[in-house]
């Protein structure tokens, strides 16, 4: 069976799909364009629904009363936080050892909103802790190791807009990127290694849950809120630096011109 | 629910500053963010066409290219 292509409705001959597809910034550019938006749609109603859920079936916590609202958005934040460290770093240890240029691209894109949900841990923690545990800090390890993963995201970030050469920022952070991920499993277990102030893990694969059921229903639909809409906006800022990078290539220009005409 | 009037909701059992705190700033990360993000993303495209003007500015004015 062989695919027809229709020349007025595709404008490229459609790319075989393989592996590698996307690892051409034009592909890549191409598919991120649709997957954004729906990636953006999916948050909003993950987020509607965990709020509707957190706000209005979640009862009262027999212990904190309401304040313990805050953790259906303080741990989702946290996850993510380590979550996109690791996917950062992947990236970056893929266009290590590939040297693959979307890779790259990647590892870039993924740190702002890693260091965002790093800030947003780091803050509805607090603003947490104050009430229940009467300190807005302390420097336990779970506190800690959460704080040297915002100066890592910093880092990273600093170091790749410090140096010029594009390909030279993107090795000396992906160095930086793939050591610094000694840190996750430490900001992970610190609960169980250390005696901390920070209680253990809301939710334990295998173990019976001590949460009411609503209550880990409304977190786990806003971490799939917070998984989507980070997909969202790295398929965007990843848009923004593969034209960047990009800029001088035909297929760029052509959907610059193309656009403009529009 | 467990909310009997609006007050009550924003109250938060006493604990609203550190509720709507933690939310409010989410809320404002979350709806700055993508708009930097969609900025950079014009720009980028913005610094295209206006190359691309440059260079066909400079072929009109007779440089060969």
């Amino acid at each position: 069976m062989h695919a027809v292509n229709s020349p007025a409705t595709l404008t490229a001959v459609r790319p075989r799909l393989t592996w590698f597809t996307f690892a051409s910034p034009a592909n890549f550019y191409r598919l991120a364009g649709v997957l954004g938006p729906v990636c953006g749609l999916v948050a909003a109603a993950f987020a509607v629904a965990g709020l509707w859920m957190g706000f209005f079936v979640a009862p009262s916590d027999a212990v904190q009363g309401e304040v313990y609202r805050i953790i259906f958005i303080h741990v989702p934040a946290a996850w993510l936080s380590m979550l996109l460290y690791v996917a950062m770093a992947f990236w970056a240890a893929l266009g290590w050892f590939l040297n693959a240029r979307m890779a790259f691209i990647f590892a870039r894109a993924i740190a702002p909103t890693g260091a965002l949900f790093t800030v947003l841990a780091l803050w509805t923690g607090s603003l947490w802790g104050r009430p229940t545990w009467g300190t807005w800090w302390v420097w336990d390890a779970r506190l800690t190791s959460e704080l040297i993963l915002l100066f890592l995201y910093l880092g990273y970030m600093a170091l790749v807009a410090a140096i010029d050469d594009t390909r030279r920022a993107d090795k000396a952070g992906a160095l930086l990127a793939i050591v610094g991920v000694v840190n996750v499993p430490v900001i992970y277990f610190s609960v169980v290694w250390w005696n901390t102030l920070h209680q253990g893990s809301s939710l334990t694969m295998g173990k019976e849950q001590h949460m009411a059921s609503t209550m880990l229903v409304a977190m786990l639909l806003l971490t799939l809120a917070c998984w989507a809409y980070a997909f969202a906006v790295v398929f965007v800022r990843a848009q923004a630096i593969v034209l960047e990078r990009e800029g001088d290539t035909a297929w760029a220009r052509a959907l610059v011109a193309a656009s403009n005409q529009g | 629910m467990q909310w009997h009037s609006l007050s009550e909701f924003i109250d938060m059992g006493g604990r609203g500053g550190f509720v709507w705190g933690a939310y409010g700033t989410l809320a404002l990360l979350m709806l700055a963010e993508p708009l930097l993000a969609r900025w950079r993303h014009r720009a980028a495209r913005v610094a295209i066409a206006e190359r691309m003007a440059d260079e066909e500015a400079a072929r009109a004015a007779g440089g060969r290219p």
